[in-house]
């Protein structure tokens, strides 16, 4: 019935990988991370960023977008609900450090914590009462989350108003070694700030991913309701979905402002969420190899082609439209993603339908149970 | 089998849907140790019963109790952790995971490792990842699917998957375990098997509440069997006794004065 596509190409190489042993793999990741550290060299940069300062690139928007994408994709991609609004968390990172560091000339390693656990917060506080809400309307909740802080921001003198926060300290050098000297002229640190950064968030996303946490929020991106009777708390553990990602977006935020010395409340549009989870699902949802190349590409791509910078929305969408044509899965999906987009229980379904709340749940199971008929359950269900 | 040693208990529950009574009044006890059947025609209320145990619905009156304490009011989650597993009338694995995954997310309930812990990989989730492989590889083999651990659930065959199903309601360590009609589709074959995986269960401890329409095997296992016929018990005792209890024929056979 399906083509023969990259998909059939691509599943036996990642088979394979996951059958490599141990220490070959981490050859692999050793090699990985000495490429990303020799990412800035300037025989590179003269390819990927023939017009602009490869490094401060690599930094914004290529680092940083691959940040969020790998904790949006927690959300998304790991506990299958759909976030819209996940710049608001960018921006209390941003804020956070924009506000403490101006007021209070705390060190950016103190602030980061801060600026870290204010999103979680306000994960947890958005969280709460939307996780039990239907998917479409946690869509639309997110969405407005995203406004609102962005709005905010805008109005409070607070926050600086439209003109924002500036004068933001950057991180304090360390001793003479170039590679740690933070300042308005250097561009490189700052990349290799962001890149131990997302190093860091590699390991903790994984480790969740193979343990009961990613087992649960398989579970729930699957059979929510199932998963509940088997013991799963669904509601703690979309929450703590939520959370994660959140940390991880306000820890981008605090990384951000501390580079760009100066943020405004437009550095935080919705379109920066858009982007992020066009990232995500481009590289498909759930696989971390993909979501970053997905990142990547939605960073670099303009910045390479900037006299197309116009059309970039545009091209977006377009590509967006395609992908879900020809390759709804992503460009490398995880298996388990890959077979729930195959039968239909996955995809941009899933991802709005995660949630259910007790009245709903009931009437789920009650649909499912009443209608089935002795022999015919499995075939029934797989039908649409 | 006493009866004062009852394990759950239904104390006149009912349940309606809008207009539908799927259950009125009803009085069950489950009793310690047993393998206790619940019978009747189709739509008399039997999964109500388990959505209603399990925490799924909350009942219109009445109230559920396990081992002296209330559960009606729980979450699902948390009627799991109190000791109550159950099984789906219509299969609902977690399909594209494997199926040694789908049994430990069954053992996960027992877990209480944080997701801090996870994250930093502290010695008890270490300690509770082992153990959680090495109790779904014996509930496997206990149901008889090892071989397939490694398989997605979706492509086993439907009597590995209905076994799958046990297994994992198993890994949450019930004390009680319900079965929603878990020889449906089965062959003759399987359903001789089954027989003998429930005895095996309940002599490992686990008491057995089972839904079923095949009376073969209900006969044949049960300690007691009730039969609910439009959401109202009519009959409550030995299987030989059910057997030929003239309301359950009737029932069963369809007397003029319920057709309406
Ligand atoms: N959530 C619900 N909403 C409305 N009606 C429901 C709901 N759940 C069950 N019912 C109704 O309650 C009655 C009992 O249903 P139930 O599924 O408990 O029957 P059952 O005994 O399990 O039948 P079967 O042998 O076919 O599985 C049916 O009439 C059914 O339509
Ligand atoms: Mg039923």
């Amino acid at each position: 019935m399906r083509r023969i596509g990259l998909p059939d190409v691509i599943g036996p190489i990642s088979d394979r990988w996951s059958r490599l042993p141990t220490p070959a793999r981490y050859v692999v990741y050793v090699i990985a991370i000495v490429a990303a550290f020799a990412l800035p060299a300037d025989s590179i940069g003269s390819f990927m960023s023939p017009q602009s300062d490869w490094s401060a690139i690599l930094f914004y928007p290529i680092g940083v977008y691959i940040l969020l994408a790998i904790g949006l994709n927690v959300v998304v991609g790991q506990a299958g609900l759909l976030d819209l609004g996940y710049v608001a968390f960018f921006a209390i990172g941003g804020y956070t450090m924009g506000k403490i560091g101006l007021s209070l000339k705390w060190d950016f390693w103190v602030i980061l914590p801060c600026g870290i656990a204010a999103a979680a917060v306000a994960g947890v506080i958005l969280g709460a009462p939307t996780l039990r809400l239907r998917g479409d309307y946690l869509a639309i909740v997110t969405l407005g989350f995203g406004e609102i802080i962005r709005i905010t921001a805008n109005n409070l003198n607070f926050t600086g108003g439209p003109r924002g926060l500036s004068g933001i300290p950057n991180p304090p050098s360390v001793g003479s070694f170039s590679a740690l000297q933070f300042n308005v002229a250097t561009t490189k640190p700052f990349y290799y700030l962001v890149l131990v950064m997302i190093i860091l968030a590699i390991v903790l996303v994984k480790r969740l991913e193979r343990s009961r946490v990613g087992r649960a929020w398989a579970a729930i991106r699957e059979d929510e309701d199932a998963a509940e009777v088997m013991g799963v708390p669904t509601f703690r553990f979309k929450l703590w979905a939520f959370a994660i990602g959140a940390c991880i977006g306000g820890a981008a935020g605090v990384l951000f402002a501390a580079q760009t010395i100066s943020i405004t409340p437009e550095d935080f549009p919705f379109l920066l969420s858009s982007y992020i989870v066009v990232a995500v699902v481009l590289g498909g949802s759930g696989n971390l190899a993909g979501v970053i190349l997905g990142a990547f590409l939605v960073a670099w791509l303009p910045e390479r082609f900037r006299g197309f910078a116009d059309y970039r929305v545009l091209a977006f969408g377009g590509a967006l439209v395609l992908m879900m044509i020809v390759r709804p899965e992503g460009l490398l999906p995880s298996r388990r993603r890959r077979a729930e987009l195959a039968e239909g229980t996955g995809g941009m379904g899933s991802l709005g339908g995660g949630v259910g709340g007790a009245q709903t749940q009931a009437v789920r199971i009650e649909a499912v149970e009443t209608d089935a008929v002795q022999t015919g359950a499995v075939e029934s269900e797989a039908a649409p | 089998m006493t009866e004062s040693a009852a394990l759950l208990e239904l104390r006149t529950v009912t349940q309606q849907f809008g207009g539908v009574t799927a259950l009125s009044e009803v009085d069950l006890g489950v009793p310690e140790g047993a393998i206790f059947a619940l019978i009747g025609p189709n739509g008399a209320g039997k999964t109500t019963v388990f959505n209603l145990i399990t925490g799924v619905y909350r009942p219109t009156a009445g109230s559920l109790w396990f081992g002296g304490a209330k559960i009606s009011g729980k979450r699902p989650h948390e009627v799991a952790r109190v000791g109550i597993a159950r099984t789906f009338q219509n299969i609902r694995l977690f399909d594209n995971m494997s199926a040694l995954e789908n049994v430990m997310v069954g053992a996960d309930a027992r877990h209480d490792s944080s997701v801090v812990g996870a994250a930093l990989g502290l010695r008890r989730h270490r300690r509770e990842e082992r153990d959680g492989r090495e109790r779904g590889m014996q509930l496997l083999d206990l149901v008889g699917i090892t071989r397939v651990a490694e398989d997605t659930a979706k492509g086993l065959s439907y009597g590995d998957q209905r076994r799958l199903e046990i297994a994992r309601a198993l890994a949450t360590q019930p004390r009680l375990l319900l079965l929603d009609e878990p020889a449906a589709g089965m062959n003759p074959a399987e359903k001789e098997q089954l027989g003998v995986l429930i005895r095996k269960i309940r002599d490992i401890g686990v008491t057995v509440f089972l839904i079923e329409h095949d009376m073969g095997l209900v006969m044949q296992v049960s300690d007691r069997v009730a039969v609910l016929d439009f959401g109202q018990k009519i009959a409550d005792d030995t299987p030989s006794a059910v057997r030929t209890d003239p309301r359950v024929i009737e029932a069963y056979l369809g007397a003029p004065a319920d057709a309406t």
